[in-house]
C-alpha cells in the first residue's frame, strides 16, 4: 500500500506538530515558551559537530550533538541570568544567537561535503521528505517520520509516567519542593524532551516552525481551557488541525491569486495558519473569548437596564403618585442615562416578558412584575441599611452605592443583609423595605 | 571577492571593503545604543520578534511592486515594507497579550512563528515568480553583508544617525521610563507614546541591519553589546556609551575577517565576535565581571579573617603580652589551617610579630585591633540602647556588621553614644563564640 | 468633616464616588473624601484594602471606573507641578544603572521639559535635596549600593525636588531602619509646617497618632477619615480590620464586572 505524496508530507508534519505540541505545554504553562525558540536554534552547532564527527548525515552522532547543544543552551541561559545577574530574556537571547551563529559558520564550512542549505535548518524541507521512504509493514513511510515518532513516544511515555510531578511542578513549583517533587528535575526534563523535538523536527519543518509548533497550539489551547489533561488533549488536535489546513493553504490559496499550479512552502502556511487559529480561538472562544465578553457584558448592561425600569415603575407605584402619560420613557432616559433606543427595547422586552403592561402611555406592574420588583428594591434598601449600619457613608450617596448593589444580589445575599440589619423593615431614609416574597 | 591581506582590510584599501566595514561598524554603534534601552526596558526578546517580523513585509513589499509593473528590486521600498509589519508586530503583542491574558512568551512566540511563517509563505510564492528579480529576497534572512553596495551603507550611515541623535535627545526621558515608569507617568511622560518611540527606534535599527546581519541574527547585535556593557559600568549613559563601542568593535572585527575570508558569513561571524566581547566582559568587566566579584568577596573575606585575628589577639591579653595559639582557639572557633594562614600573613603585613612562645601586636596591630574592637562594641552598645535587642543577642549581630562600616557610620555611632575615645568595655562577658 | 457631597474646592486632594476596578474585582468602591490643606494624613487599612491603589488613582495612573479626583480643585492632568509622587520601593528594579544623584533628579525631569539634558543647576537642586535627607555622601553610589532605608530617603529627595504642594507617598516607612523612619518623619514634618500637605498610605497602627494629625481607614471604601483625634478610634479600626464588610466582598466581583460593562457602554 503507499499513500499519495500530499499525505505523505501531512502525515510527517502531524506527527512533528503533536510531538512539539507536548513539551510546548509544559513550557508555555510555566512562561518559558521561548525557551523552545532557544533550543530550535542552538540545535545547528550541534548537528555541525556531530557530522564532523561521524561524517555522515543519518547518525546517532548528529542526533546526540544537537541534543547535547539544546541542553548546554538552557545551561548557558540559565548560569548568565543566575550567576551573571543578566536580565533572563537577554541571557537567552545572547546564549542562542552566538550557538546559531557557531552553526552556521560551521555549517558553510562544511557545505562542499554535506548537502544541509542553512535555509533548510530554518524552515525545513516537508516537500522533500516524501520523497525518501522506506517500508514499514508494506507502507512506504518518510523516513523523517522515524526520528520523530520515537521522540513523540518518548514524549508521550515520559508525560503519562510523570504526569501529577509534572503538573504540579508546572503550576505551583514550590510547593512541588516540599512534596519532595523536585521541580529542578522536571523542569530538566522538559528541556530534554523539548531539545529532543526540537533535534528530531527539525529537519523536517525547521527550527522557526518547530518554536511555532511548540508555543502556538499550547497558547491556543490555555485559552479554551484551564485543566491541564484537556490543555494537552486541545494542543495535540489542534497541531493536527493546524497541520492539514496548513499544507491545504499552501496548496491552494496562492492559485486564488496567481492562478493555477502556484503553491508555496507548506511548513511556512503552517506557522502561519497556527497564528490566524491562534487569534481565532482568542475572538471566539466560548467562554473567554473577547466576541462571547462582549456580548455576555451586553446582555448584563441590558437586564440592568430592564431591572432599573422595573424598580422605576415600583416606586412610582409605591408613591401613590399620578403617572402620566409617557413619564416612564422620560424618567428612564433620564435617571438611568440609556439611550432612547435602549428605552423602547428595555419597555418592549418588559410587555414581552409580561412583567408590565401599558395603557395609554401609562406603565404598570403586572403580578410578576410586582414579585420581581419588590425583590429588587429589597435588595437596593437592605442594602442602605447594612451600609448606612457598617460604614460611614453619607446619607446622600447611600443611594447610587445600593443602585449598583441591587442588580448582583442573589437571593441567598439578600437572606444574609436581612440576617445583617436583623430584618429591618425601614431604610435609612425611612421608606419601607418590601417583605420576602414567598 | 578573494583572500587579501590583513593590512589592506585594516588600512580599508579596497573601496567596498571599505563601505562594507564602515557600515557594519555604524550599524554596531547604534545597535549597542537602542539594544542598551532595550534590554533596561526588559523588552529584550521583543527584538527577537520584530526582526523575525520583518520577513512578511520584505517579500510582500517586494510582490505589491512587482505587481505594480516596478522590478521589485528597490531597496527603500523592501526596507518600508519591513518596518510596517515590524511595527505590526510590535504593536500587536501588548495588544494580544492584554486579550488573552497569556504570558509574554506565549504571545512572543505565537507571533514571531506565525509572521515568519507568513513570510516564508509569501517568500514560496515570490520564488515561484517567473521575473528572476526575487535572487536577493532570501538574502535578508542570514544577510549578505559582502554585496553591500553604496546606497546599503547610506541607509545604514543614515538611520544609525537618526536613531543615535533620538536617543541621545530623549536619552533622559527613556532613562526615566525605563527606571520608573510609574513615576513617568505621575509627572505627565505620555508612557505608552515613548515606548511606541523606543519601539520605532528598535525597528529602525532592526531593518537597516537587515542587509548586513540578517534578520535571524540581528537580534544579537541589539542584545549583547548591551547585556556585555553592564559588566563594565554602572552609569546610564555610560552603558549606552560602552555598548556602542562593544558594537562598533564587534561590526568592525567581524566585517573585517569576513572580508579576509570570503567564505564565512559576515552576520554569523559578527555574532560571534560579539559573543567573545561578551565572554570577556563577563569575565573582567570591571564593575560586575566575575573576576572583579570574585576578587571583591576574597577580600572582604580575608579583612573578615584578619579583623577577628586582630580582635582575638587584643581580646586574649592586653597590649604587648605573647598570645599562645591555644588561647585564641579559646577565644574563638578557628580553623587551624586558616588561623595559621591569617597568623603568617598578619606577621608578613606587620600587625603581628612571632614569637617563641606566642604573638604579639605590633604598634601597628594594636591600632588595628583598637578600631575594631572599637566598631564592634559601638555596635554592640548601639543595639542594646536603641534596638530593645537583648544583650546576649547582641554579639552575632555586631561581628558582621563591624567589618562593613563606614568612616561616617562610626561617626554617627560615636555622637549617639559619646563612649568618650577610650574603648568602651564589653557589655558582654567575653567567652568562646562560634566562627 | 467635609464629607456628604459637599466639596472644598480648594482641597489639595478631593475624591469623588471614587470606583477602581482591578480584572473586574472593585479595589476601591465609591470612595468619597477631602483632604484637608497643610495636614500630615496616613490612610491605612488592611492588606489588599485598596491603599495604594488610591493614591494610583489619584495620579491617573490605574483609570477610574467612575468618579473622579481633583486636585486643588482641577483634574490632575492641569496640575502635574503641584503634585509630588512617592512610589512603593519595590516597584522599581534597583539594580538599574543610575547614581542617587540622577534618581533624584528626575523629580527635576517635568520642569525641565523634553529633549534638554540635566544640567549644573538640576544638580544642585538634587544634590540639596539630598541633604536634606541625610544622604549627601551618597551621591555618587549606584543605587544599588545603597540599603534599604537609604533607597527610600532618595525616593523622598526626588519628591523634595519636585517642591510640590501635595504629596504622595506609598509606604516610605515600608521595611526601613528606625534611623530612617526618623528622619521621614522629620522631613514630612518640615513639608507640613511650610503648608504643604502630605499624603502617606502607612501600616504601622502603633505610630499613627504619635506621626499624624489627619487619617483615612480604608478599606474597600472609607471606613472612617478625619482628625486623627476623631477618626482613629477602636470602632472604626474594628470596622476597617475586622471583616464587617464581608457581605459587600461577596458582592464585589459581579459589581466589578457590571461597572466596567457600563463605562464601556457609556463610551460606545
Amino acid at each position: 500500500m503507499s499513500l499519495d505524496y500530499d499525505t505523505l508530507v501531512v502525515l510527517v508534519a502531524c506527527v512533528a506538530a503533536m510531538a512539539c505540541a507536548l513539551p510546548g505545554v509544559f513550557l508555555v504553562v510555566r512562561g518559558m515558551g521561548l525557551m523552545g525558540d532557544a533550543i530550535s536554534h542552538a540545535v545547528l552547532p550541534g548537528i555541525a559537530v556531530g557530522f564532523l564527527i561521524s561524517g555522515t548525515r543519518d547518525s546517532v552522532w548528529m542526533f546526540a550533538g544537537a541534543a547535547i547543544a539544546g541542553i548546554l543552551v538552557a545551561m548557558l541561559t540559565q548560569v548568565l541570568h543566575r550567576i551573571a545577574n543578566v536580565d533572563r530574556g537577554a541571557a537567552m537571547g545572547t546564549a542562542f544567537t552566538v550557538f546559531f551563529a557557531l552553526g552556521l559558520v560551521l555549517m558553510v564550512q562544511l557545505a562542499d561535503t554535506v548537502n544541509i542549505d542553512p535555509h533548510t535548518v530554518l524552515y525545513g524541507a516537508l516537500e522533500l521528505t516524501p520523497l525518501d521512504t522506506v517500508a514499514i509493514f508494506g507502507m512506504h513511510l518518510p523516513r523523517a517520520m522515524g526520528p520523530i515518532c520515537v521522540v513523540l513516544a518518548c514524549s508521550i511515555v515520559t508525560i503519562a509516567v510523570l504526569w501529577k510531578e509534572l503538573r504540579i511542578a508546572c503550576f505551583d513549583p514550590a510547593l512541588a519542593q516540599t512534596l519532595g517533587m523536585r521541580p529542578e528535575l522536571m523542569h530538566q526534563i522538559v528541556m530534554v524532551l523539548t531539545a529532543a523535538t526540537c533535534v528530531a523536527c527539525f529537519e523536517a519543518v525547521g527550527s522557526v516552525m518547530t518554536v511555532t509548533f511548540i508555543v502556538a497550539p499550547a497558547a491556543t489551547a490555555l485559552l479554551l481551557s484551564r485543566s491541564l489533561s484537556v490543555v494537552v488533549g486541545i494542543a495535540l488536535v489542534l497541531g493536527v488541525i493546524t497541520a492539514i489546513a496548513g499544507h491545504w493553504a499552501a496548496l491552494h490559496v496562492p492559485e486564488l491569486f496567481l492562478g493555477e499550479g502556484f503553491d508555496t512552502s507548506s511548513s511556512g502556511a503552517m506557522a502561519f495558519v497556527s497564528g490566524v487559529v491562534f487569534v481565532m480561538a482568542l475572538l471566539c472562544a466560548p467562554r473567554r473569548g473577547v466576541i462571547a465578553r462582549r456580548l455576555a457584558l451586553r446582555r448584563l448592561v441590558f437586564d440592568v437596564a430592564i431591572e432599573d425600569a422595573l424598580g422605576l415603575i415600583y416606586r412610582l407605584e409605591e408613591s401613590n403618585v399620578e403617572q402620566t402619560a409617557n413619564q416612564i420613557p422620560q424618567l428612564l432616559a433620564r435617571d438611568v442615562r440609556v439611550g432612547p433606543r435602549r428605552v423602547q427595547r428595555v419597555l418592549s422586552t418588559l410587555t414581552r416578558r409580561g412583567l408590565a403592561v401599558v395603557e395609554h402611555g401609562v406603565w404598570s406592574l403586572t403580578h410578576e412584575g410586582h414579585a420581581a420588583a419588590a425583590g429588587l428594591v429589597r435588595a437596593h434598601r437592605l442594602w442602605e441599611t447594612y451600609l448606612a449600619a457598617t460604614v460611614d457613608v453619607p446619607a446622600s450617596h447611600l443611594h447610587t452605592a445600593a443602585e449598583r448593589l441591587e442588580h448582583v444580589t442573589t437571593e441567598a445575599l439578600a437572606k444574609k443583609l436581612a440576617d445583617a440589619t436583623g430584618d429591618a423593615a425601614i431604610d435609612p431614609h425611612g421608606r419601607a423595605i418590601p417583605p420576602e416574597s414567598e | 571577492m578573494g583572500e587579501r591581506g590583513l593590512l589592506d582590510v585594516l588600512l580599508l584599501q579596497d573601496y567596498n571593503t571599505a563601505l562594507v566595514v564602515l557600515g557594519t561598524t555604524t550599524l554596531g554603534v547604534a545597535a549597542g545604543v537602542c539594544g542598551t534601552l532595550l534590554l533596561l526596558r526588559k523588552r529584550s526578546l521583543l527584538g527577537d520578534v520584530v526582526s523575525h517580523a520583518t520577513l512578511p513585509g520584505v517579500v510582500a513589499a517586494f510582490l505589491v511592486m512587482q505587481a505594480c509593473g516596478g522590478t521589485g528590486k528597490s531597496l527603500p521600498g523592501l526596507l518600508l515594507g519591513a518596518t510596517v509589519t515590524g511595527l505590526l508586530a510590535a504593536w500587536l503583542v501588548p495588544v494580544l497579550r492584554r486579550a488573552s491574558g497569556l504570558k509574554d512568551d506565549a504571545i512572543m512566540g505565537v507571533v514571531l512563528g506565525s509572521s515568519f511563517g507568513l513570510g516564508i509563505a509569501l517568500l514560496g510564492i515570490a520564488l515561484n515568480l517567473p521575473s528572476g528579480n526575487q535572487a536577493g529576497l532570501e538574502g535578508f534572512i542570514f544577510g549578505k553583508t559582502a554585496s553591500m553596495v553604496r546606497v546599503d551603507a547610506l541607509i545604514i550611515g543614515l538611520g544609525a544617525a537618526v536613531v543615535i541623535a533620538m536617543t541621545l535627545a530623549l536619552a533622559k526621558d527613556f532613562r526615566l521610563l525605563c527606571f520608573d515608569e510609574q513615576f513617568a507617568a505621575s509627572i505627565g511622560r505620555p508612557v505608552a507614546l515613548l515606548d511606541a518611540v523606543l519601539m520605532m527606534l528598535a525597528v529602525a535599527v532592526i531593518v537597516i541591519g537587515l542587509q548586513a546581519v540578517g534578520l535571524i541574527l540581528m537580534i544579537a547585535l541589539l542584545i549583547i553589546p548591551a547585556a556585555a556593557a553592564r559588566f563594565w559600568t554602572d552609569g546610564f549613559i555610560a552603558t549606552m556609551c560602552w555598548a556602542g563601542g562593544i558594537g562598533a568593535v564587534s561590526g568592525w572585527m567581524g566585517s573585517t575577517i569576513s572580508a579576509m575570508h570570503a567564505d564565512l558569513p559576515a552576520g554569523a561571524v559578527i555574532v560571534l565576535v560579539t559573543g567573545c566581547c561578551f565572554a570577556l566582559s563577563m569575565a573582567c568587566g570591571r564593575r560586575h565581571g566575575l573576576t572583579q566579584r570574585w576578587w571583591r568577596g576574597m577580600a572582604l573575606r580575608r579583612r573578615v579573617e584578619r579583623q577577628h585575628l586582630l580582635r582575638a589577639m587584643l581580646e586574649c591579653g592586653s597590649p604587648g603580652t605573647h598570645v599562645a595559639l591555644n588561647q585564641l582557639h579559646a577565644n574563638r572557633r578557628w580553623r587551624a589551617s586558616a588561623l595559621q594562614r591569617e597568623l603568617r600573613r598578619a606577621v608578613r603585613s606587620g600587625e603581628l610579630d612571632v614569637h617563641p612562645e606566642g604573638w604579639v601586636l605590633t604598634p601597628l596591630g594594636e591600632v588595628g585591633a583598637r578600631r575594631v574592637v572599637r566598631n564592634h562594641r559601638l555596635w554592640e552598645l548601639f543595639l542594646i540602647h536603641h534596638a530593645d535587642i537583648a544583650p546576649s543577642h547582641v554579639d552575632r549581630d555586631a561581628d558582621l556588621i563591624e567589618h562593613v562600616l563606614d568612616a561616617e557610620l562610626v561617626a554617627e555611632l560615636e555622637a549617639l553614644l559619646d563612649p568618650g575615645e577610650a574603648l568602651p568595655s564589653s557589655p558582654h562577658p567575653l567567652e568562646r563564640r562560634a566562627p | 468633616m467635609p464629607r456628604g457631597g459637599e466639596h472644598d474646592d480648594a482641597a489639595p486632594l478631593s475624591i469623588h464616588d471614587l470606583t477602581v476596578a482591578w480584572h473586574r474585582k472593585p479595589v476601591l468602591w465609591d470612595v468619597d473624601l477631602d483632604i484637608p490643606q497643610g495636614k500630615l494624613a496616613c490612610i491605612v487599612g488592611p492588606n489588599g484594602a485598596g491603599k495604594s491603589t488610591l493614591l494610583k488613582a489619584c495620579l491617573d495612573l490605574v483609570p477610574a471606573v467612575s468618579g473622579e479626583v481633583r486636585v486643588f480643585g482641577q483634574p490632575y492632568r492641569k496640575q502635574h507641578a503641584r503634585v509630588g509622587y512617592v512610589p512603593q520601593r519595590e516597584s522599581v528594579d534597583w539594580s538599574f544603572p543610575v547614581s542617587a544623584l540622577d534618581v533624584v533628579a528626575m523629580g527635576t525631569y517635568r520642569r525641565l521639559g523634553w529633549c534638554k539634558p540635566v544640567g549644573r543647576s538640576q544638580r544642585e537642586q538634587a544634590m540639596e535635596a539630598l541633604e536634606r535627607v541625610g544622604l549627601e555622601a551618597f551621591a555618587h553610589r549606584q543605587i544599588s549600593q545603597l540599603s534599604g532605608g537609604q533607597q527610600q530617603r532618595v525616593f523622598l529627595a526626588r519628591a523634595l525636588v519636585q517642591d510640590a504642594d501635595l504629596y504622595l507617598m506609598d509606604e516610605p516607612f515600608a521595611s526601613v531602619d528606625a534611623a530612617t523612619e526618623q528622619a521621614i518623619v522629620d522631613v514630612l514634618r518640615a513639608l507640613r509646617d511650610q503648608g504643604r500637605t502630605v499624603v502617606v498610605v502607612h501600616h504601622d497602627l502603633q505610630t499613627v497618632t504619635e506621626y499624624f494629625d489627619w487619617t483615612v481607614l480604608l478599606n474597600m471604601r472609607v471606613v472612617a477619615a478625619g482628625p486623627v483625634g476623631d477618626a482613629f478610634t477602636a470602632e472604626h479600626l474594628r470596622a476597617t480590620y475586622g471583616g464587617r464588610l464581608t457581605l459587600l466582598e461577596q458582592a464585589a466581583s459581579a459589581l466589578g464586572q457590571l461597572a466596567s460593562g457600563t463605562t464601556r457602554s457609556s463610551n460606545g
